[in-house]
């Protein structure tokens, strides 16, 4: 199925998606808002135990997030087909580039706080962890599909080749999912959840193009 | 020996919430400084720092990360776990046998084995092979003074310490994550060395369940995992004993387990380290800092006696 451009909004009917839009926007910032609360202000608004290691929860938080953000995009698709919702597809450059946002940010707090950003120690890193480096490269394909994901590249670039770029999608998919299967300790449950959602993304497109 | 590569015992508070505020204001100042980090200059001075041991960079760890984040399977994996799981683990009664190339071969009370030693207070770094560390203010004696008092004979080369086994209690152990009972041991002279301790407590109270009571080991210049919690066994031998973490996974874990900067995991870098609470990894030291160890291994290979 190819992926649509965004339509221009039927000009007659009251459009509530820009609304819509603007409270899928702030309720996609609450991951941050309580990451902030937990880690500054030891949960007073949002609970939660004392955090004894605050970058070990940035990290988990954000690439989760990521990963639920990059999963609602791939969503997207099958729940217009699907459950006829036809509107689903104009949340999905908002949900892709929140996906890239907390995978951003995911990726500079290592950087930062775990690397003290010396690019020696992140490269050889890169090259030398499996999971680091899948992680890595998931976030480097997502930047091509963040930086055309404006209306004005999807016209420079025509529909078609547009469409083939943002494919990326897929592989990015299974490289997150490698990455949080490859950095366990031992072999635990929420990584294999996880999988298991995007198996079904997946097979649900598969169905939905049949 | 030089005493300022210690803290200093009197940073000591066991008021949580002081140290709560310690942390908050601590965290504070990270978040307001953000924007002149991004600006690049701290990256420099980061790097470049040198971490002098002893002074302000030895902060205490609070007594909710210390009695909250443990690694204790026994109790389950998760670092929550052991704190959820161990609070109706009963330690009184508690016995300890004393056996292999020693004198005299019995079992001992807790109250027993303890009587007549003196406790002090250690505050010790205490670096986990994961790549995090704490800075931790144990009660105990000094392993020295027991071992003396016990008399082992000449043939005694390695002390060994075994944790309790019981699957009802230590729930953990019903998972078989790890070959149980948790086994580990040292060699006679680092065993006899001054810094090693036998804890019985911690912040100046009783040993919690979830580290290790009622009483463990601590080696402050190896990986954590070398502390051997709940001990119920105390053996010494001729040849080196089989423990627990490398007979698991022999090529990752160690018989010596030094803190050591320059070996890596075979998964992961050991030249740095997070200080629990803080945001920056900072640099791990050799020995974990206690330089005073060197002389025990000299002439030691120490990539291959890992």
């Amino acid at each position: 199925m190819p992926i649509t451009p965004p339509i221009p909004s039927a000009p007659r009917k009251k459009d509530w998606v820009p609304g819509a839009k603007v409270v899928v926007w702030l309720a996609s910032l609450a991951p941050v808002l309580i990451l902030g609360d937990r880690i500054f202000l030891f949960g007073q608004f949002t609970g939660g135990d004392f955090v004894d290691d605050p970058v070990e929860l940035i990290q988990h938080w954000t690439g989760t997030a990521s990963m639920i953000f990059l999963f609602l995009t791939l969503g997207m698709t099958p729940l217009r087909r699907l459950a006829g919702f036809n509107k689903a597809h104009r949340f999905r450059r908002l949900l892709g580039l929140f996906s890239f946002f907390y995978a951003s940010l995911h990726v500079f707090s290592y950087f930062i706080f775990d690397q003290r950003m010396q690019l020696g120690p992140i490269a050889e890193d890169v090259i030398e962890r499996n999971w680091i480096l899948v992680g890595f490269l998931a976030w480097v394909l997502l930047i091509p599909l963040a930086v055309t994901s404006t209306t004005g590249w999807i016209r420079r670039m025509g529909g078609k080749r547009w469409n083939r770029l943002h494919k990326l999608i897929y592989p990015t998919g299974i490289l997150v999912v490698l990455h949080f299967l490859w950095q366990t300790k031992l072999l635990e449950s929420e990584p294999l959840i996880y999988t298991g959602i995007l198996v079904a993304l997946f097979g649900l497109r598969w169905w939905v193009r049949k | 020996m030089s005493s300022s590569h210690h803290p200093h015992p009197s940073e000591v508070t066991p008021e949580s919430l002081y140290l709560n505020r310690r942390a908050f204001i601590k965290r504070a100042s990270v978040a307001s400084i953000g924007g002149a980090m991004v600006a690049g200059g701290v990256w420099a001075r980061q790097k470049d720092a040198p971490h002098v041991e002893g002074t302000s960079d030895d902060e205490l760890t609070p007594w909710e990360t210390v009695t909250g984040y443990n690694n204790f399977y026994e109790f389950g994996t998760g670092k929550s776990d052991p704190k959820k799981n161990a609070q109706d683990f009963r330690t009184d009664p508690w016995a300890i046998e004393v056996t292999g190339e020693v004198t005299e071969k019995r079992t001992f009370t807790f109250d027993e084995l303890v009587d007549g030693l003196t406790v002090e207070e250690r505050i010790y770094r205490m670096r986990c092979v994961e790549g995090w560390s704490m800075v931790i203010p144990w009660n105990g004696f000094p392993l020295k003074d027991l071992i003396e008092r016990l008399g082992p004979t000449e043939d005694a080369n390695y002390v060994e310490f075994t944790t309790l086994l019981d699957r009802q209690r230590m729930p953990g152990q019903n998972s078989p994550v790890l070959p149980w009972p948790y086994v580990e041991a040292l060699r006679m002279d680092e065993a006899m060395h001054p810094l090693t301790i036998l804890s019985t407590g911690v912040y100046g109270k009783k040993l919690p369940p979830q580290n290790g009571a009622p009483i463990r080991l601590v080696v402050p210049w190896k990986y954590g995992f070398k502390g051997a919690k709940s001990i119920v066994k105390i053996r010494f031998t001729k040849r080196q004993p089989r423990t627990t973490w490398n007979e698991a996974i022999p090529h990752e874990y160690g018989f010596y387990a030094n803190v050591n900067p320059e070996v890596d995991h075979p998964r992961w870098s050991q030249a740095t380290e997070r200080r629990l609470g803080e945001f920056f990894r900072r640099d791990t030291l050799m020995f974990n800092g206690y330089d005073e160890v060197a002389p025990l291994y000299e002439g030691m290979d120490l990539s291959k006696n890992y």
